[in-house]
């Protein structure tokens, strides 16, 4: 089975945390990886996105073909909507909701909502908010990897292992920080789906 | 097995941990993307820092090139890293280190960038590999990144003769899993050339050379066909051959889930294997070329197609996108225009985006000095009626878009210096050229001593960050040397300036900016701060 990620984000806001930390719990898990990413100009406060596919037998393409990714993640909910075209019918868009405006023509914000709010399979909400009352505002990314743990098909543990490892040279305070805002994220993501399933 | 570990590593590092384990001794680089993460995984590996591993970046790509060249010619293994524009910085010492060949293993890596992600042209560097009569690898995946450096030493070894490495984008910044081997081999000892007459370059040795080296490209065509990484997979569908290079391998196995129903021959290693591309011309009923980049393989095909008088579809004859980089998507797009809805290629359902998403260029970070420098200068040249900007590579080229709009030209590295005075010779009033500190060293210098000796009325603008910023911080060679630099070259020290760049300095920096334009000569000012991303940087690591 393949799973086929977009990350999505703006440059700078660290999406390329959250795809070296599903990396390394892929590489624990002896699965195949492919992760496209784009450096360079662009990471410049433009928009950025990465291409992760994850999967049990040998990857041919680093890109996703359109119409086949299972799950767009993004920190930034215009950037989200950015790349629906690579999103599979059945797919989920998991967003933060806060937007991050750095362009004088950025939308209404109702209607990014609006247009979100379109999808099928949808989890959104302040990601930004819920890092900052956990006590770590710049780990955003985390709740976000959390709130995407559900449609990621790696077992939660190693997602966790994968976080530890990422930020272990950054102390233990930090690696705890990280590893709250996840679990948080993913029980935000738990409750969505439960609630769901139950109306 | 157990002699090998699995990594999750870029192409550009799945390659650079190969060449360490292949007993590098050197690393020269310039950096640029898509190429800097190889000379930076060096620089962190504690193999390479154990074995005093050289891995400083040079000036520029051409004294990274002949610094890599000398090391070859001591007989130890090295390599020199560069982005595809740099093998043109670097084109005199490549082409003519074929003609000297190589002691020790050479690699020369040129990273292409199709769709042109940071980049100003999308040239094709196989094209290089080719008029220089030099083999080539282009690795399709990170296995085979990392396989090809022991691969291309051994092969520049035994052959006496450089080998060009080309990566895109998309498999320079690429993870995936390598299967890398747990021990470095050791290093080449100092040991020289057998054929000295070969490495001084004068007319008559040079002569002698060219004739072998003819003979030479036609046994590396002979290796190129028995190569591992070339070779064909049988199809059961012979209406159509395909000829598959690099990355585009897999987007085509993507578009097929893994069952291409059509032969294919997969290049990998160049010149083309040409034995094996006509035996499947010979089987098949038409053909397709699937390249990443320029029609390079399409065009040598075409030239062998007057035996076959078959169909011939690719770039050149409209089925393949002509520009920006392959997708699995136009693979797809190019088979089903060719072979029909029913080839097998499934369609999955697209989503429109929506007419609300907006564009999101990059733009100067918040905070950083170059936007002060444009600032000021916007603000004086309201002054003039017809003012020009020549501008240059790094992060100010975002000056040229808004809110700035402050540039005229941008070309290549150093450009801004040169065109300035270019235009002044034509009568151009104001010229002025705004260049970074680390491409003023790179190719601004030497075009700095042309504008002091004609002491042509330009203003030049160093804005120094005290780092080469665009390509994520990589120190600069200039640092802490630039008005020495600039008075060594010529330059009036009455007209060399210096000032700070600040909002809060903002009035100062304009009287100077006029000051200096309205001199009828070649000013230089250095505006200066250091670059917020590095400055940030060292504040966290303190």
């Amino acid at each position: 089975m393949t799973t086929n990620i977009i990350l999505a984000g703006v440059g700078g806001q660290g999406i390329l945390s959250i795809a070296n930390v599903i990396g390394i719990a892929a590489l624990e898990n002896n699965l195949h990886l492919k992760q496209a990413e784009v450096h360079g100009m662009s990471q410049r406060g433009g928009d950025v996105q990465s291409n992760l596919r994850i999967s049990d037998s040998p990857i041919a393409s680093d890109l996703i073909p359109y119409g086949c990714a299972d799950i767009i993640i993004s920190l930034e909910p215009m950037e989200a909507l950015r790349y629906l075209f690579y999103l599979r019918k059945t797919g989920w868009v998991v967003t933060n909701i806060n937007p991050f405006v750095n362009i004088p023509n950025y939308p209404e914000m109702k209607d990014v909502m609006q247009e979100l709010e379109k999808m099928d399979n949808l989890i959104a909400f302040d990601m930004d908010k819920m890092a900052k009352d956990l006590g770590s505002p710049r780990s955003s990314n985390m709740v976000l990897l959390g709130a995407s743990a559900p449609f990621l098909g790696l077992p939660l543990g190693l997602i966790e292992n994968g976080i530890s490892k990422f930020f272990e040279l950054k102390g233990e305070k930090i690696v705890d920080l990280n590893l709250k805002c996840f679990t948080a994220g993913y029980e935000e993501a738990r409750n969505f789906l439960n609630n769901r399933s139950r109306s | 097995m157990n002699n090998k570990i699995k990594r999750l590593l870029l192409g550009d590092e799945a390659f650079a941990l190969g060449v360490i384990n292949a007993g590098l001794s050197g690393a020269y680089a310039y950096p640029g993307t898509p190429s800097t993460e190889i000379l930076e995984f060096i620089q962190a590996d504690p193999v390479a820092r154990e074995r005093k591993i050289h891995c400083a970046w040079s000036t520029n790509e051409k004294t990274a090139m002949e610094e890599a060249l000398g090391m070859s010619f001591c007989g130890k293994r090295a390599t020199v890293s560069m982005k595809h524009v740099g093998l043109n910085v670097a084109a005199d010492p490549f082409v003519n280190s074929a003609m000297t060949g190589a002691n020790g293993g050479l690699l020369v890596i040129a990273a292409d960038d199709p769709s042109m992600h940071s980049s100003q042209n999308e040239q094709d560097s196989r094209f290089y590999a080719d008029f220089a009569m030099i083999p080539l690898l282009e690795p399709s995946n990170q296995q085979e990144a990392y396989d090809m450096a022991k691969y291309g030493f051994d092969l520049s070894e035994k052959e006496g003769i450089p080998v060009l490495i080309r990566f895109v984008t998309r498999l320079s910044h690429s993870r995936a899993v390598v299967e890398v081997d747990k021990e470095p081999q050791a290093g080449n000892s100092l040991h020289y050339p057998e054929n000295k007459q070969q490495w001084v370059l004068m007319p008559a040795s040079s002569r002698r050379r060219n004739k072998q080296l003819v003979k030479d490209f036609l046994e590396f065509q002979k290796i190129s066909e028995k190569s591992p990484f070339n070779f064909k997979e049988t199809g059961k569908n012979y209406s159509l051959g395909i000829v598959v290079s690099g990355i585009a391998y897999n987007y085509l196995k993507e578009a097929f889930n893994n069952n291409v129903p059509y032969p294919l021959v997969k290049v990998s290693q160049y010149p083309l294997p040409v034995e094996l591309i006509s035996e499947l011309l010979e089987q098949c009923e038409s053909i397709l070329i699937l390249e990443e980049g320029q029609p390079f393989i399409e065009k040598k095909v075409r030239g062998e197609l007057d035996k076959h008088l078959k169909p011939i579809y690719g770039k050149l004859s409209g089925e393949v996108e002509r520009t920006g980089e392959l997708t699995p998507d136009l693979v797809k797009e190019a088979i089903v225009k060719i072979m029909g809805e029913d080839c097998g290629i499934e369609k999955p359902e697209i989503k429109d985006i929506s007419s609300i998403v907006v564009n999101r260029p990059p733009a100067l970070c918040q905070g950083c000095g170059h936007r002060d420098v444009f600032q000021a200068l916007n603000e004086v040249l309201t002054e003039y009626e017809s003012p020009k900007v020549f501008g240059d590579i790094g992060c100010y080229t975002l000056g040229y878009l808004s809110p700035f709009n402050a540039i005229d030209t941008v070309v290549d590295m150093g450009a801004s210096i040169t065109m300035a005075k270019g235009a002044a010779d034509a009568g151009q009033h104001p010229s002025v050229a705004v260049i970074g500190d680390s491409t003023f060293t790179h190719s601004g210098m030497t075009g700095l001593l042309d504008a002091v000796n004609e002491n042509s009325p330009v203003t030049v603008i160093i804005t120094d960050n005290l780092t080469t910023g665009m390509t994520g911080g990589q120190e600069s060679q200039g640092t802490g040397k630039l008005e020495a630099i600039c008075l060594g070259i010529g330059v009036d020290p009455d007209h060399l300036k210096t000032i700070t760049s600040h909002p809060t300095n903002l009035e100062a920096m304009k009287k100077l900016f006029k000051e200096e334009i309205d001199y009828k000569g070649l000013s230089v000012i250095i505006s200066r701060r250091e670059c917020i991303q590095t400055a940030r940087r060292k504040a966290k690591g303190k």
